[in-house]
């Protein structure tokens, strides 16, 4: 906190929280009745359970915001981490395949096989996302070349159109308990998922921890391996601290919201490009921009077409995929 | 040998040099490879302190392996290298990055970091949780970007520099980490002559008055020639030959290693040798005397 001060940065971090604040209120105000902010602040600091607005905020509208909070820092910080520790620009858990691996997971597993209440849905996408992770590498790294960011793109996209195939025909076959996943599985924060997130919550802040502890390591780590351990970075180590970091941020996300593509993409680039690449900086404020971005996204999914709400998966999306067409330009 | 009969061994060992001074940094006996047959084979190396040395050879012999062991970026398969005595691979790497840097053949920065930033990493090992940013830290970056001379480019970012400034910057990094060891890898590499005779002076300078020790793997003959207190020569995975360059640097070495036919001569300036290769088509004036 010291160091913060010193270097002038609090005043910052405390706009950002108080822009978090003023926009998870907006969020919860927004919906198919809209609550004015006073109603919202009253609910939030004075609660009153026969007040209706009261407990409609309390139960559906506080919950879905925050897990818009958890669920963007978690995919931010995880899309900042991979693009740190492998130098690649486009790294992010929707392009390397880890969304898809841990949804392919969930869906077989907890949807199709009906193995396991909540609690163990976080687990599933954990494995599925790092068997994404190991799969997409393996394709890469036996590739001509290697495993550049385009070599792990195009594994991220073959496997992500596979698994999607996958999951079809699983949809084809049982109709009827795919009902609820089809729309989870384009990513969305409608619903009661309370539980869920209660679950996936223990994950989020692992990844989270882990992120914060090791941010420094991954500066360090950014100047290549070689460097790296000549400055003391224990590399080995820290890529697995990273891996499971990345791995448990993702699976708490998929789990609570299905695949959100292009957070993990877009918002480290946008915060780098104000913080630079200090990793300190870069892990906090895209766990900041990363809630924010996901709230303003929710707000629009109710919005854009109210009274229909859409996924907020597709808005995330429509946002990202130019800034990812911009990096391929820039970038490779 | 045993594993305890070696660690025996060591025990003695690093007690002697409790005693008599421990050289800073030495290869023992040392086999490194990249999983298939061994790059480099039993070498021994007792690193002079406070001296620069240098390592020459033709492409490929296996110098950056060497100087990556060292560095306990690659495990060894035999031996050990030692640091004060102690071996290098199995002491805590933030420790060693106190004591020892490395400046890695062709480093690249990440892009948009800042020729500050970079030469600021140096100072990662001094630092911990608790203790992140310190006066100290910040007057050591400050010496070394005025040391390296990179001090006027603070605030681009390295990739919009010259592979001369660039290097410099990197140079600047391993500078700010303050140790007694210093090991660099081709730092003067596609460098114009004025400038690796600049870094070179640069490296002589921490040497003789700071009494830092030196390992540098250089290219340039004669410039290694020209500032090395101590060279080492290196042919496929072993030393060729090693001492003052003096006497290493002669006629035969060069033909014996690097297959290089060429004439040493002595610069009457600096009594340095210096390798003039004998060029083929060209008329020989001497014979035409002769
Ligand atoms: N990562 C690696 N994997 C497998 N073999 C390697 C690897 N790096 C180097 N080698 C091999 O080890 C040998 C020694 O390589 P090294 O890089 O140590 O040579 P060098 O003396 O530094 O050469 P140069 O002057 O070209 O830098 C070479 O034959 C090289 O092909
Ligand atoms: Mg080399």
């Amino acid at each position: 906190m010291i160091a913060l001060v010193r270097h002038g940065r609090v005043p910052a971090y405390a706009l950002a929280l108080a822009l978090l604040a003023l926009v998870f209120g907006w969020h919860i105000s927004v919906g198919a009745k809209a609550i004015p902010l006073g109603t919202v602040a009253e609910a939030l600091l004075t609660y009153d359970n026969t007040t209706f607005d009261h407990v409609v905020i309390r139960d559906l509208r506080l919950p879905r915001a925050a897990i818009a909070v958890m669920v963007g820092a978690a995919l931010a910080v995880a899309g900042a981490l991979m693009q740190g520790v492998t130098r690649n620009p486009l790294a992010d858990p929707g392009l390397l395949g880890l969304l898809a691996g841990a949804s392919f997971a969930v869906v077989i597993l907890h949807g199709f096989l009906g193995i396991g209440g909540p609690g163990v849905i976080p687990l599933f996408a954990a494995l599925g996302a790092l068997a994404g992770a190991v799969i997409v590498w393996g394709i890469a790294i036996s590739a001509p070349g290697g495993a550049t960011p385009l070599t792990l793109v195009l594994a991220g996209a073959a496997v992500t159109a596979f698994l999607g195939a996958l999951i079809s025909m699983a949809h084809l076959i049982d109709e009827d308990s795919f009902e609820n996943l089809r729309v989870w599985l384009t990513g969305t924060l409608a619903g009661r998922r309370t539980e869920t997130a209660l679950w996936a919550l223990p994950w989020t802040l692992a990844g989270l921890a882990v992120a914060f502890g090791a941010a420094r390591q991954v500066t360090v780590l950014a100047m290549g391996e070689e460097a790296a351990t000549g400055l003391g970075v224990d590399v080995h180590k820290l890529q697995a601290a990273i891996l499971f970091a990345v791995v448990a941020l993702t699976a708490s996300a998929v789990a609570v919201a299905g695949p959100l593509a292009f957070v993990g993409l877009v918002i480290p680039h946008v915060v780098r490009f104000f913080v630079g690449h200090d990793y300190r900086a870069v892990v906090p404020w895209s766990a900041l921009a990363g809630a924010i971005y996901m709230l303003v996204a929710d707000i629009a999914a109710r919005l854009v077409l109210a009274p229909v709400e859409i996924s907020t998966g597709l808005v995330t999306a429509i946002l990202g995929a130019p800034v990812f067409v911009w990096l391929v330009r820039a970038r490779l | 040998m045993s594993e305890a009969c070696r660690d025996g061994i060591q025990v003695i060992n690093e007690k002697a040099y409790g005693e008599i001074a421990a050289p800073r940094l030495a290869v023992r006996g040392v086999s490194i490879g990249y999983g298939g047959p061994p790059v480099v084979r039993g070498l021994d190396l007792e690193v002079p302190d406070g001296a620069l040395t240098a390592i020459v050879g033709p492409n490929g012999c296996g110098k950056s392996t060497l100087l990556k062991a060292m560095a306990r970026v690659l495990p060894v398969t035999r031996g050990e290298v030692l640091l004060e005595g102690r071996p290098v691979h199995r002491r805590p790497t933030r420790e060693v990055a106190t004591r020892m840097a490395l400046l890695p053949q062709g480093p690249v920065a990440p892009e948009g970091l800042r020729v500050r930033e970079l030469v600021a990493q140096g100072r990662f090992p001094h630092q911990t949780l608790l203790r992140q940013w310190s006066r100290e830290d910040a007057s050591a970056v400050a010496a070394a970007m005025k040391a390296a001379d990179v001090a006027v480019f603070a605030d681009r970012p390295v990739a919009s520099l010259s592979g001369g400034q660039r290097q410099r910057c990197w140079i600047a990094m391993v500078l700010a980490q303050n140790t007694p060891i210093l090991l660099l890898d081709e730092p003067t590499t596609f460098l114009d002559l004025r400038i690796q005779v600049e870094i070179m002076g640069l490296l002589t300078r921490i040497s003789r008055e700071e009494g830092r020790t030196l390992v540098v793997v250089l290219h340039e003959l004669n410039v290694a020639a020209a500032f090395a207190d101590r060279m080492v020569m290196m042919k496929d995975g072993a030393i060729h030959a090693e001492g003052p360059p003096s006497e290493v640097f002669t006629e035969r070495n060069l033909a014996e290693v690097f297959s290089l036919a060429a004439r040493v001569l002595t610069d009457p300036e600096s009594g340095r040798p210096v390798c003039v290769p004998l060029l083929p088509g060209v008329p020989s004036l001497r014979a035409a005397a002769e």
